[in-house]
């Protein structure tokens, strides 16, 4: 389980974060959503280590990340997998080399033992024999799978994904979202996805946190966000047609 | 701000001297840098090396005219400049251009589309990986890039001064074999190491802290060669009032 303890971030006289305490669990997906600039994608980086916190915690399974120095920083994050918004593959490696790499710097697993995981791991994300293409040579849906494939490589406790819907049509949307879902409820993992893609809050959203102007607006899940009468999550649900024809029907 | 980017780069360094997380990987890395940096450049420094050996012989010939001075000098002119500024300074200041340059907008490319911050996720000590690699393909290949643009400058004065008739093939080798003073190619090879280090490490520093996007990348590119090119100028000048 992940606790993030009253988080303050601020860059220069920019508050950004003003106290977001909330807890995500294992085998449950988090989304943390909200308008851009709300501070959903800080909250990320504050809980991954690429920003450091004014003050507050994150807890790692009752381990303090924020205290942690660099070589216990360096025991969680092997432990923690990350798919970016723009997938973030090593262009200069294969699809295979990029999913092998965390396996190559921290385990003496044989090359048969890694290449074994690799093939499983892109079955897993349906890119089986896709092993020697570059990412230059994949659509953007097949690069997210890719990402999703290096981070769940060391089988993680602990997946974080920014926006992994951009850019994607629809279908590699709903796809990319089932996936994450699957992977979650398999191995138990605490999946934190940044999204601001309404298709994935209604399809696979079990624990939602709505973020408004860098403080926590609302928490709840996809059975609840159409029915409360929170004034700025409704701006943000019903800001498409898409979701005010929906819920006219409904 | 001189002084917190002296201080952001010493920190940077701090970590790319940090333990390596798997030594193999490492030294892949660093085999594949020697050969992008060394034979990579190898080319362009022969060619400009020839040239400039060619050019000092012809010019020194011109400027001496005295029938007093004997025409064996050019030839310890030329081998002195080559080895002493010629080959080490023209060189590393090429290699900034092409390396350096390489090197910022690599990193800064790694930086601006997140997979640096996809190493640090992971748990790599990202200015290690990326950095130390190259910094240790540059330590190694520039100062034996330089022994090679040294020996080329001076064949290239060779055949220039004898093609030209500014000096016979006697007195050019004679030239070269008088009053040789070994220590000059000390001084070329602290030089070429110190160099080395500034294109490198400059460069990645460059690339390392890039913000923003395609822009700042080419931005940070064009500074890393400018400030590598200042800071060699001004080591050069050092290195020289140290060591002679």
């Amino acid at each position: 389980m992940i606790e993030v303890k009253d988080i303050f971030k601020s860059f220069g006289d920019n508050e950004v974060l003003k106290g977001i305490t909330a807890d995500f669990k294992p085998g449950v997906t988090s989304l943390i959503i909200g308008s851009s600039g709300s501070g959903k994608t800080t909250l990320m980086k504050n809980m991954v280590g690429l920003h450091e916190p004014n003050s507050g915690k994150v807890m790692y399974d009752g381990r303090d990340f924020t205290q942690m120095n660099t070589q216990e920083r360096i025991e969680i994050r092997k432990e923690i997998g990350m798919l970016f918004q723009g997938s973030a593959l090593f262009d200069s490696m294969t699809v295979e080399k990029n999913i092998r790499f965390p396996l190559d710097m921290f385990t003496d697993q044989s090359r048969a033992e890694k290449l074994e995981r690799v093939n499983f791991v892109l079955e897993r994300v349906n890119l089986a024999g896709k092993n020697n293409l570059y990412p230059s040579e994949l659509s953007g849906g097949m690069m997210k799978r890719v990402g999703i494939a290096r981070a769940i490589a060391m089988r993680p406790k602990y997946l974080f994904c920014d926006e992994p819907n951009s850019g994607l049509d629809p279908k590699s949307s709903i796809m990319i979202d089932e996936l994450l879902q699957e992977i979650t409820e398999e191995y138990d993992i605490t999946t934190v996805i940044v999204t601001h893609d309404m298709n994935s809050v209604m399809g696979i959203g079990e624990h939602i946190l709505f973020l408004h102007q860098g403080e926590k607006w609302w928490e709840g899940s996809k059975d609840e966000i159409t029915s409360t009468d929170n004034k700025e999550l409704n701006e943000f649900v019903f800001a498409t047609k898409l979701m005010e024809t929906l819920l006219k029907k409904k | 701000m001189v002084f917190y980017h002296f201080g952001k780069y010493i920190l940077m360094l701090k970590a790319v001297f940090r333990r390596p997380e798997k030594m193999s990987i490492y030294k892949n890395e660093v085999f594949r840098e020697m050969v992008d940096i060394g034979l990579g450049s190898l080319g362009i420094i022969s060619i400009i090396s020839i040239f400039i050996g060619a050019v000092t012989t012809v010019q020194t010939a011109f400027q001496l005219t005295s029938d007093l001075i004997p025409k064996s000098i050019i030839g310890g002119i030329t081998r002195d400049s080559t080895i002493l500024e010629l080959s080490p300074t023209i060189c590393s200041l090429v290699l900034a251009g092409k390396v350096g340059s390489s090197i910022a907008s690599q990193i800064g490319t790694m930086r601006v589309t997140e997979q640096i911050d996809a190493l640090e996720i992971m748990g790599i000590n990202a200015p290690g990986y990326l950095i130390l690699p190259k910094l240790l393909g540059g330590v190694i290949m520039i100062p034996l890039l330089v022994i090679v643009a040294i020996a080329l400058s001076i064949t290239g004065g060779y055949l220039a001064g004898v093609a030209s008739g500014a000096v016979t093939a006697a007195e050019f080798v004679q030239g070269l074999t008088t009053d040789f003073i070994p220590f000059t190619l000390v001084v070329a090879m602290v030089k070429a190491l110190i160099f080395a280090f500034i294109i490198t490490t400059v460069s990645a520093y460059q690339g390392f802290f890039t913000n923003g996007g395609a822009i700042e990348v080419g931005r940070s590119s064009t500074k890393a060669v400018v400030i590598s090119c200042i800071a060699i100028l001004i080591s050069d000048y050092v290195i020289a009032q140290l060591l002679l």
